[in-house]
C-alpha cells in the first residue's frame, strides 16, 4: 500500500508530462503558451532523474558511497578538495553552461519550435546527461584523469591522440563562431559596442580590487563589478545619443573582428587575475541572475509562442542555414541536448571536488538537465517573436537581399508577414539603428528576451532590456573566448614542448607570445572569413562547430562504451552505445552532405565551385569578386576540415570496436585503470557528527 | 527565515570562493598544525594564499560552450 502511494505522484507527473508533450506536438495553427514547454520539460526531467539516472547509478555504474573519492584521498586543500554537493553542482554548472545552449536553439528555430524542443528534451535525458554522468563517474574512479588520458589508458594511443586533436580543433572553431556572434551583435550598434567594451575595464577594476586593494574579498569586488556593468548598460544610451561619441563605437563588422582578435591575444598573455578571473566572476553572476530572471518572467507572463510547430524549411531551404531537418537540427543544437565539450569538464575538473560518489547522479545528470532547461528557455525566447520578425533579424543579406523592402517582400512571400515599418519600430524600441540581417542568434535572442522582460517588468525599458541581454550574452562569450584561447595556448605549448622542451615552459615569454599568436590567428582566420561572408558566416561556422562538438561527444561515448564492456557490463553497454550510434549516424550524414551535396547552400565544394564559376564568368560585382578567392579557398578548406573530423571519428570508433571485440573473444586488452577501493573516512565522520 | 538566509549566504560565499582563506586556515590547522616552523608548508597570508588559489584555478579547461 505504502509503495503504491509513493508511485502515485510519479504517475501524475508522467501523465502531466505526456499531456504537455502532446499539447506542443499536436498543436497546429494556434498560438500555444510557453508554459506547456516548461511543463513538458520539467516532467520529463523529473521522471528521467528519478528513474533512469537512479538506475544508471545503482545498476550500471554501481556507485559506492563507502568508497573514498580522489578529492578525499588526494586532498591538498587547493585543487583536490572534498566539497559540498551543492557547491560542486554550482561550479560544474557554471563550467558547462556557456553561450552554446542559447545560440543553437535560436538558429534551429528556423525549422519551427517542435523539432528543436523535442531534441533538447530527449537528447538530454538519453544522451547528454548520460554522457556527463558516466564520464564523471569514470574519471572519479581514475584519480580525476582527463578524457584524453582515459582514452589513451583504456583504448590506446590512437584514442588519446584523437581526443587531444579533437579538443584543440573544436576549441578553435568554437571561439571563431562565438567571436562572430559578438561581432554581429555589435555591428553598427554604438550602444552595444560601448557596453561590451566597458566590460573590459570593469573586469580589470574588479581584478585589481581582488588582488591588491582587498585581497580575497571576492563578493565585495563582484558586487562593485555588477553595479558598474549595469551602469554601463544604462550609460550606453548616452553614448548612442552623443553625435561625436557614437562615431567612436559605430563600427563595421571587420573592424570589430580585428578588435576582438586583439582583445583575445591580450587576454591570453595578460595574467589571469587581471582580466580572465574577474570577468569570469561577473559572467557567472550575470548568467545565474539572468537565467533565473528569464525563468521567473516566462512563468509569470506565460508568453505565447508565435512560431509554427514546423516550418516548410525542414526541406533544407531555410534562410538561416541550409540543410534538411535530418541531420541538421541535431548538429545545430549540440549544447543543450548533448555536448562533447562537457566531457572535458566532467573529467579532470569536477571529480577533484567530489566528496562522495553518490553525488555523481545529481552533478553529472542533474547539471546537464539544467543546461537543457536553459536551452528550452532560449527556444521560447526565439519563438515568442513573430516568425516574420525572427526571419528578418536572422536571415543574411545574401539570402533575402540587402535593402529592407526586398527583405520584407521575400520573407512575407514565405508566408511570414512582416513590414518595414514593423521592423523600424522594433529597432527604435530596442535602441538600434536596424535589426535587419543581424545574424548569429544573439540579437534575435536579445529581442525575444527584451520582449519577455519588458512585458513582465515594464515595457518602457525595452531598449535597456535589449542591451542588457546583449551584454549578458557578450560577457560570457568573451569569457569563453579568453578561457578557450588560454587553454588552446597551453595545449599548443604542451605539444610543441615535445619537439622543443623550452617551448613547453608555460611561463617562458617568447613561447607564450608565439603560441598565443598561433591560437588567435587560428580562430581569427575563421572569424575573418565569417565576417566577410555575404551570407552571414554563421551558416558555415555553426554546422562546423556542431559537427566538431558532436564528434567530441562520440569520442567520449566511445571511451565510456569501451570501459563498460571491458568491465564485464555488456548487457548495459547500450546506455552509452545507443546515443553513440545516434551521434555517429548524424555526424556522418551531416559531414557527408556538407562535403558532397550539390546544393550550394549545403555542400562546401558545391559552393566553392559555384563561386569560382561565377568569378570566371565575370558575373560577380566588383566588391564580391575581390573577396571571392578567399571565400573559395575557405569553402574548400572547410570541406577538408569536415573530412578530417569524420575520419578522426571513425578512427576512434574502430579503435573502440577493436577493444570490444578482443574483450568479448577473451583476447588481452589494456587493463582497466580503475584505482583500487579504499574506504571513505568522510562518511564515518559525518555519521559521527 | 533568518536561518535560511544564513545558509544561502554561506552557500554563496562558498561558491564564489569568498571564504576560501577561512577554509584554508581550517585545513592548515588540521593537516599542518603539528609541523614545526621550518616545515615545507609555512602558513600563507591572505594575499599570498589568494594569489596562489587564483592562479591555480585557471590551469586546464574550466569553461566550455
Amino acid at each position: 500500500m505504502n509503495r503504491f502511494l509513493k508511485i502515485i505522484p510519479w504517475l501524475l507527473i508522467a501523465l502531466l508530462g505526456a499531456f504537455a508533450l502532446s499539447a506542443i506536438a499536436l498543436n497546429r495553427g494556434e498560438n500555444i503558451s510557453a508554459l506547456w514547454f516548461i511543463t513538458a520539460a520539467l516532467c520529463v526531467y523529473a521522471l528521467a532523474y528519478r528513474f533512469y539516472a537512479a538506475w544508471l547509478a545503482a545498476s550500471v555504474l554501481v556507485v559506492d558511497e563507502s568508497r573514498a573519492t580522489p578529492a578525499e584521498r588526494l586532498d591538498n586543500g587547493r585543487d583536490f578538495v572534498p566539497t559540498h554537493k551543492w557547491v560542486v553542482f554550482g561550479h560544474h554548472f557554471a563550467a558547462i553552461a556557456g553561450p552554446g545552449p542559447l545560440v543553437g536553439p535560436t538558429l534551429a528555430a528556423q525549422f519551427g519550435y517542435l523539432p528543436g524542443t523535442l531534441w533538447i528534451i530527449l537528447g538530454a535525458v538519453i544522451g547528454g546527461c548520460v554522457q556527463d554522468m558516466v564520464i564523471l563517474f569514470l574519471s572519479t574512479r581514475r584519480n580525476a584523469r582527463s578524457l584524453g588520458q582515459m582514452a589513451r589508458d583504456e583504448l590506446g594511443p590512437l584514442g588519446g591522440s584523437a581526443a587531444l586533436i579533437g579538443t584543440f580543433t573544436i576549441m578553435i572553431i568554437l571561439i571563431a563562431v562565438l567571436g562572430l556572434v559578438v561581432v554581429n551583435a555589435m555591428k553598427h550598434s554604438p550602444w552595444a559596442t560601448f557596453t561590451v567594451s566597458a566590460t573590459i575595464p570593469i573586469a580589470m577594476i574588479v581584478g585589481i580590487y581582488m588582488r591588491y586593494l582587498r585581497p580575497g574579498e571576492v563578493l565585495e569586488a563582484s558586487l562593485i563589478g555588477v553595479v558598474l556593468l549595469l551602469l554601463s548598460v544604462a550609460g550606453g544610451r548616452f553614448i548612442d545619443a552623443d553625435e561625436t561619441l557614437r562615431i567612436v563605437f559605430d563600427r563595421e563588422g571587420l573592424t570589430l573582428a580585428w578588435w576582438v582578435m586583439t582583445y583575445g591575444f591580450a587576454a591570453a598573455i595578460l595574467p589571469v587575475w587581471l582580466l580572465l578571473a574577474p570577468r569570469d566572476y561577473l559572467s557567472t553572476y550575470m548568467k545565474a541572475g539572468t537565467i533565473t530572471l528569464l525563468a521567473v518572467a516566462i512563468i509569470m507572463l506565460q508568453p505565447s509562442i508565435k512560431m509554427p510547430a514546423i516550418t516548410p524549411f525542414i526541406d533544407g531551404t531555410g534562410p538561416i542555414f541550409g540543410g534538411k531537418l535530418f541531420p541538421f537540427v541535431f548538429i545545430t543544437i549540440a549544447c543543450g541536448a548533448i555536448s562533447g565539450f562537457h566531457a572535458l569538464i566532467a573529467s579532470g575538473t569536477t571529480p577533484k571536488l567530489l566528496s562522495n560518489e553518490r553525488d555523481i547522479r545529481m552533478i553529472g545528470y542533474g547539471g546537464m538537465l539544467l543546461e537543457s532547461f536553459v536551452a528550452i528557455m532560449a527556444m521560447i525566447a526565439a519563438t515568442v517573436l513573430e516568425p516574420g520578425v525572427f526571419f528578418a533579424i536572422n536571415s543574411g543579406a545574401g539570402v533575402v537581399g540587402a535593402d529592407a523592402a526586398s527583405a520584407v517582400a521575400k520573407i512575407t512571400s514565405w508566408g511570414y508577414p512582416v513590414t518595414v515599418e514593423q521592423m523600424q519600430l522594433l529597432a527604435k524600441q530596442m535602441g538600434e539603428e536596424s535589426l535587419f540581417a543581424r545574424t548569429g542568434g544573439a540579437p534575435s535572442l536579445a529581442v525575444g528576451m527584451a520582449s519577455i522582460f519588458g512585458n513582465a517588468f515594464g515595457e518602457s525599458l525595452l531598449a535597456l532590456w535589449y542591451h542588457f541581454a546583449i551584454m549578458f550574452e557578450a560577457i560570457f562569450i568573451l569569457t569563453t573566448l579568453d578561457a578557450g584561447t588560454r587553454v588552446g595556448r597551453f595545449m599548443l605549448q604542451d605539444m610543441l614542448g615535445n619537439i622543443w622542451p623550452k617551448m613547453g615552459q608555460t611561463s617562458w615569454t617568447p613561447s607564450v607570445i608565439l603560441t598565443s599568436a598561433l591560437v588567435v590567428s587560428g580562430w581569427g582566420y575563421f572569424l575573418y572569413i565569417g565576417v566577410i561572408d555575404p551570407n552571414g558566416g554563421v551558416n558555415i561556422l555553426w554546422p562546423l562547430f556542431g559537427i566538431a562538438n558532436q564528434m567530441l561527444a562520440a569520442i567520449a561515448l566511445c571511451v565510456a562504451t569501451g570501459i563498460l564492456i571491458k568491465s564485464g557490463k555488456q548487457k548495459y553497454a547500450w546506455v552509452t552505445g545507443l546515443p553513440l550510434t545516434w551521434l555517429i549516424i548524424i555526424t556522418s550524414t551531416a559531414a557527408y552532405q556538407k562535403i558532397s551535396s550539390t546544393d550550394i547552400r549545403i555542400g562546401f565544394f558545391a559552393a566553392a565551385n559555384d563561386l569560382s564559376d561565377k568569378l570566371s564568368a565575370g558575373s560577380l560585382s566588383l566588391e564580391k569578386a575581390k573577396i571571392a578567392p578567399q571565400l573559395i579557398f575557405n569553402l574548400q578548406f572547410d570541406a577538408w576540415l569536415t573530412m578530417f573530423f569524420i575520419s578522426l571519428l571513425w578512427l576512434i570508433v574502430f579503435d573502440m570496436l577493436r577493444v570490444v571485440i578482443r574483450t568479448l573473444n577473451g583476447q588481452p586488452v589494456l587493463p582497466l585503470t580503475e584505482s583500487p577501493h579504499s574506504p571513505s573516512r568522510l562518511v564515518e565522520d559525518w555519521i559521527r557528527d | 527565515m533568518p536561518d535560511g538566509f544564513k545558509k544561502a549566504w554561506r552557500l554563496l560565499r562558498r561558491l564564489s570562493g569568498d571564504d576560501a582563506y577561512e577554509r584554508y586556515l581550517a585545513h592548515y590547522a588540521i593537516k599542518h598544525a603539528n609541523t614545526d616552523a621550518h616545515a615545507p608548508h609555512p602558513l600563507l597570508t591572505k594575499a599570498e594564499f589568494f594569489k596562489q588559489w587564483q592562479d591555480e584555478k585557471w590551469i586546464g579547461i574550466k569553461r566550455c560552450c
